[in-house]
């Protein structure tokens, strides 16, 4: 196995979140209570789709600075990884919704956000297939690889820290300081975002020595 | 690498299971239990991973 170290990493860290998770103490708030958990898994699903698709990002401008194809396919393999977590993320922040919130889904601005973001990335999959010739294909993409990004940053990252949202830190609402993502989150919270994104890598990693093979 | 990541496990089981399996799956209402099932599944998927990564290994050093 190439690169052993990043990946068993990755699994290591994962697994103490979900194992650490459970078992640290957490600060108790109405509403939300245990369920606060939920933001080692949840949340870290979104920093790791972000990372994914900025991965996806750069080897798109690498892409159109060097003309190597095989750039672009690590980028579409980053991208495809992103769109998973931010299912899973979507789905998982959907449970969470319902028994905090009262309700699967809202017209909170990150939510129509992210409805948006995955809209704009299956478009991005959709322009890929509907280009047979390998170059052209891969300049098209990468292009609209940039643009779908820098719209993600702005659904997801800006525009819903202008409004009110339900989200913390976003608009009226106050951020993780608050309502103390105390150490005790912090210890299993970045962790396990950092495993996540180890994690998604290596899978990405997978998908692309695939398309290498396909080749 | 990986060898000695399955032996380190494995001798981790034995601790875990004689002396202290009274208190560790008993207490705190079962949660350790919920803990349990969650990692033998996460550690199925991050073994399954590595075989799909050694597979994949094998077809590139066919090419």
């Amino acid at each position: 196995m190439k690169n052993a170290a990043y990946k068993i990493l990755g699994l290591l860290l994962v697994l103490y979140s979900l194992v650490y998770g459970m078992l640290t103490e957490v600060p108790v708030l109405p509403i939300i209570e245990e369920s606060i958990r939920n933001l080692f898994y949840h949340v870290s699903m979104w920093f790791a789709m972000v990372a994914m698709m900025a991965a996806s990002f750069w080897n798109a401008i690498r892409f159109l600075s060097k003309g190597n194809l095989s750039m672009d396919q690590r980028s579409v393999s980053q991208a495809e990884m992103g769109m998973v977590f931010s299912f899973l993320g979507l789905f998982t922040g959907m449970v969470w919704a319902n028994f905090t919130w009262g309700t699967w889904w809202t017209n909170d601005p990150k939510l129509n956000g992210t409805a948006i973001t995955i809209l704009i990335y299956l478009a991005y999959f959709v322009l890929r297939n509907s280009v047979d010739d390998e170059r052209k294909k891969a300049r098209i993409s990468a292009v609209y690889n940039i643009f779908a990004f820098i719209m993600m940053i702005v659904f997801i990252g800006i525009l819903p820290r202008m409004t009110d949202s339900l989200h913390p830190g976003n608009g009226g609402n106050p951020g993780f300081n608050s309502y103390d993502l105390d150490n005790r989150l912090r210890m299993v919270f970045y962790p396990a975002v950092i495993g996540w994104i180890l994690i998604g890598t290596w899978i990405a990693s997978l998908r692309f020595r695939i398309r290498k093979i396909q080749d | 690498m990986f060898q000695r990541l399955i032996i380190f496990l494995v001798f981790l089981i034995p601790t875990l299971s004689k002396a202290q399996e009274k208190e560790l799956m008993y207490g705190d209402g079962k949660i350790n239990v919920v803990i349990a099932v969650i990692t033998v599944i996460f550690v199925g998927l991050g073994l399954y991973l590595y075989s799909l990564d050694r597979k994949i290994s094998k077809i590139e050093d066919e090419e």
